[in-house]
């Protein structure tokens, strides 16, 4: 293995994870403030009210800013995976591209199209047509959402393609297996269901805000029922495709379920770590084995977590790396050695094919097809196994934050919902604090979510079949560097600016109502009810 | 047999598609080409402000249609985007920076607190305009006049030696920079760029209701019209009279045949006429507001930007078509590829041709949408009474 350019994989990794990581501090926002605008102004239009208006169009100037950010860090991702990982994209092009193109078709044009009507629209639609417009918007957005992360559910968790040996990549045979599958579906419904949850923080973080300043009483209570009610419901739906991710990785990526877990010696009843502190074990470091300091269990919990099983097997890093036949688990070592023999038969069979001997072509394919489950492994030929470990203490603290703070915008949502029906929100200072202070958790928790799911299934590109190693493009490793500061310092110049001019917006707070609008019946009517 | 017909079919049909795509791409650069004339045509910050605002409701078109063509061709043919996105990396790089500085500089430019100042956003919008077409322009002239790179399916099997095992391999060190200081290249980037300029100021006649400025628009198009003509006359005679990329339909080699592009034109009629009216509608739609203003100048988009589709559509047909070798390599002439070596599945394309069934909806929206905003001039009145102001 002299031949791979580690620095090189390393730092297309590194560029990857920041452009990703950048244009996620960005996506869930928009897919979720997206249908809270869109829950508004169809207030709007069923009531009549101006308030409601006015409160509509300030969140879509909110939403405006984050939006244009996202598009332009989102468009990086796409090209990426031919500039950076070229191999990658043409050994799983058949079925990646599929649905980047269909999102392209179906998506993007719909967000982008609606998105002109929504902002520019106000004067020159009508009421329906605009509401219309902002609902496809909502809709367009999360659509795209479907089509990328079904593609990156299929890197998880391939499924629907077979390998073609003449032109050496994954062909696609089924569309619906790739699409329905579960751990695709799975991961779109966590992932915007999060990102609904983290929209719902931000707007009720804000509105806090405004209570705090003693400012915009009626327009932050609105906001804070709307998302809170929004929040709440997606919080369950959070939890539920949550336990739903927990077990398709435990069937389809038990390694990165075990790091995750630092569960080193499988077993049987396996407790949950519900709180822990690692302890890494200095003589036991090259073995990637890790003590706790401290803990606090639930006893078998772990086990029906993975398999709804309370007596379940769970299968430790020592057993999916040694081996363990009592439970027919094969050992990392076996596994590249199978994949080695893959890669050659694929050689071989290459090259008798060219000389045109047909029985030794049929021989290789059948090696080859018997050890393709392995393929991936075999690039760790006479290496040292343990480097297919993924980094536990990542994954390990990652997963419990996310979880933890998963719980506390839950209850958030219940106690400012429950305050502000009782119209005692505004004295409960320290809650309002608490929001304002939960909006940079809720992107903290959701970029760790992504860390779980990427950093805790290395080294692999496509499970089991594809290492980052031998996914990158050849370029110098030098020449990843350049373009990573690049992406560095442009993409934090352009967050400082989003934060500052969303800051600005902020402080600045909604449009004043028109004097018409002030004097409209409809006005009059709420503001009578909302002092009552 | 029938199979394999269907996969040809199919690998035709998708080139049309990403042609397609293609081309209206290089008609909605007319955002790009208004970028770079912002200056130019407004003096004032009010009339600055009014361009940006004409332009603003059209990048993202723009935008998405780029991700759209980079999806639609990473689907349809994934080893072009291997082969060439990994490989002229640099080129690709500074066109993506050039688009993610964009996306941001129209909702950031005029919002108090914006950080970077007014003028580093328009200087974004600036560069911008002038790097992505000139480069893509460049990029896509390398159908015609090759690139230097390899590609080997067996290159995956390598578990020794010291070579990655990496399947599309770019020589020399530039990764894609050379493509753009060659002067055959060169001749498309610009041609492309003094278009998006030349399509800029159509739009602009069609959309923009400023006496003052009008006048600007009217010297400029003549300014700009002339270097668009000659060169695209450039790069079309040297393509046409130069060597190109043939492949033998039976066995798949690849050779080099002298007036290559000139034999497609004249075996093709049907793409053959699809470029002249293309040409002539670009004309026609450059010259008519020049000679009757009054009354023509609101239609020259309609002729230019319909010609230049045409036009751009004709060109990636005589790449692809006619068994030639769309992205050939002058470094080794046997991994240059074509639409058959190239691209997807049968599956994989029989799935998204059904998909494709949807653009003619995506296209009615578009249209019903714009039409709903789009339906009188822009002055500055206007924009004193819009909520969403770049």
């Amino acid at each position: 293995m002299q031949n791979i350019d580690f620095s090189l994989v390393d730092w297309s990794r590194a560029q990857f994870a920041l452009t990703a990581m950048y244009h996620w501090l960005f996506v869930p926002l928009t897919l979720g403030l997206s249908f809270i605008i869109a829950f508004m102004e169809t207030l709007y239009v069923r009531t009549g009210d101006p308030e409601w208006k006015r409160i509509t169009k300030y969140w879509m100037t909110i939403f405006g800013i984050n939006f244009a950010i996202g598009v332009a860090t989102g468009i990086i991702l796409e090209f990426e995976f031919g500039t950076n990982w070229s191999n990658y994209s043409w050994f799983v092009g058949d079925i990646f591209g599929a649905p980047l193109a269909i999102e392209g078709i179906m998506a993007f044009f719909l967000e982008s199209t609606f998105i002109a009507v929504m902002f520019f629209g106000w004067n020159k639609v009508s009421k329906k047509f605009h509401l219309l417009s902002t609902w496809l918007v909502a809709f367009g957005s999360n659509l795209s959402a479907l089509w990328i992360l079904v593609a990156n559910g299929w890197m998880q968790y391939p499924a629907g393609m077979k390998f073609n040996p003449d032109t050496a990549r994954n062909e696609m045979v089924n569309f619906w297996e790739v699409l329905f599958s579960p751990v695709a579906i799975n991961k779109f419904l966590h992932t915007i269901s999060s990102g609904y949850v983290l929209a719902s923080v931000f707007v009720i973080g804000i509105s806090a805000w405004y209570l705090l300043k003693n400012r915009e009483h009626q327009f932050a209570k609105r906001s804070i029922v709307i998302a809170a009610v929004f929040g709440l419901i997606t919080s369950a739906f959070v939890i539920l495709t949550g336990d739903g991710s927990a077990r398709n990785m435990a069937k389809y990526q038990p390694m990165k379920f075990a790091a995750m877990e630092n569960l080193y010696v499988g077993q049987q009843n396996a407790p949950l770590v519900a709180i822990g502190i690692l302890k890494a074990d200095e003589q036991e470091l090259a073995h990637k084995k890790q003590d706790f300091r401290f803990t606090i269990e639930i006893p078998n919990m772990l086990s029906y977590m993975a398999f709804l099983d309370p007596n379940a097997y769970v299968p430790g890093i020592k057993d999916l790396v040694h081996g363990n036949p009592e439970h027919h688990i094969i050992s990392y070592q076996e596994r590249s050695e199978k994949g080695k023999i893959a890669i050659q038969s694929l050689a071989a069979y290459k090259n008798a094919r060219k000389a045109g001997n047909d029985s030794v072509a049929k021989t290789a394919l059948a090696s080859f097809e018997a050890n393709y489950a392995n393929f991936g492994y075999g690039y760790y030929a006479g290496r040292d196994v343990h480097e297919l470990i993924p980094s536990v203490a990542t994954t390990f603290y990652s997963f419990r934050i996310m979880v933890g703070l998963g719980i506390h915008f839950g209850a958030l949502f219940l106690v400012v919902l429950l305050l502000t029906l009782k119209n005692k929100i505004e004295k409960k200072r320290f809650i309002l604090y608490t929001a304002l202070w939960s909006i940079p958790l809720a992107y903290i928790a959701s970029e760790l979510g992504w860390v779980v799911a990427e950093a805790g299934r290395q080294p692999w590109v496509i499970q089991d079949i594809l290492p980052t190693i031998a996914a990158v493009s050849q370029i110098s490793s030098a020449s990843v560097q350049i373009t990573f500061w690049m992406f560095f310092l442009l993409f934090t110049g352009l967050l400082i600016a989003e934060i500052r001019i969303m800051t600005t917006q902020i402080r600045k707070g909604p449009e004043p109502l028109t004097p018409e609008a002030k004097n409209s019946p409809k006005t009059l009517i709420t503001k009578k009810s909302s002092h009552d | 047999m029938t199979e394999i017909f269907t996969h040809s079919l199919l690998q035709h049909y998708w080139w049309i598609i990403v042609s397609l795509l293609g081309a209206i791409l290089v008609f909605l650069m007319f955002v790009q080409g208004g970028q770079t004339l912002i200056y130019s045509l407004g003096k004032t910050d009010e009339e600055r402000t009014l361009l940006i605002n004409l332009l603003g409701r059209k990048w993202e078109f723009t935008f998405t249609t780029l991700v759209t063509f980079g999806g639609a061709f990473f689907a349809s043919f994934p080893l072009f985007y291997s082969t060439s996105f990994g490989g002229a990396y640099w080129v690709w790089m500074l066109i993506l920076f050039a688009f993610i500085v964009q996306a941001v500089s129209y909702e950031y430019r005029s919002k108090a607190g914006n950080f970077l100042g007014k003028r580093t956003y328009e200087t974004f919008l600036l560069a911008n305009g002038i790097l992505a077409p000139v480069l893509i322009g460049t990029a896509v002239a390398t159908f015609f006049t090759g690139s230097q790179f390899s590609v080997n399916f067996m290159n995956i099997t390598r578990l020794t030696g010291d070579k990655m095992p990496v399947i599309s391999e770019w020589t020399g060190p530039a990764h894609g920079l050379e493509a753009a200081l060659n002067p055959h290249n060169l001749l498309l980037g610009l041609t492309v760029f003094f278009l998006a300029r030349v399509l800029a100021l159509l739009y602009f006649m069609n959309r923009l209701n400023h006496p003052v400025m009008m006048e600007r628009i009217k010297k400029q198009l003549l300014i700009n019209a002339i270097p668009f003509v000659m060169f695209f006359l450039g790069f079309t005679i040297w393509t046409l009279l130069s060597s190109g990329f043939a492949v033998n339909p039976q066995t798949g080699v690849i050779s080099l045949e002298s007036f290559k592009y000139l034999h497609n034109l004249l075996q093709m009629p049907v793409v053959a006429i699809l470029f002249i009216l293309g040409v002539a509608l670009v004309l026609i739609g450059i010259i008519r507001p020049l000679t009757c203003f009054e009354k023509c100048s609101t239609k020259g988009i309609w002729g230019a930007g319909i010609g230049t589709i045409l036009t751009v559509f004709s060109l990636f047909l005589l790449a692809g078509f006619n068994d030639t070798a769309y992205y050939p390599s002058t470094f080794d002439l046997q991994s240059s590829l074509t639409i058959t070596n190239s691209s997807s599945s049968s599956y994989t394309l029989t799935v998204m041709s059904y998909v494709s069934l949807l653009v003619p909806f995506v296209i009615a929206y578009i249209w019903v949408a714009w039409r709903s905003i789009d339906n009188k001039k822009i002055d500055s009145i206007e924009l004193e009474n819009e909520s969403h102001v770049y």
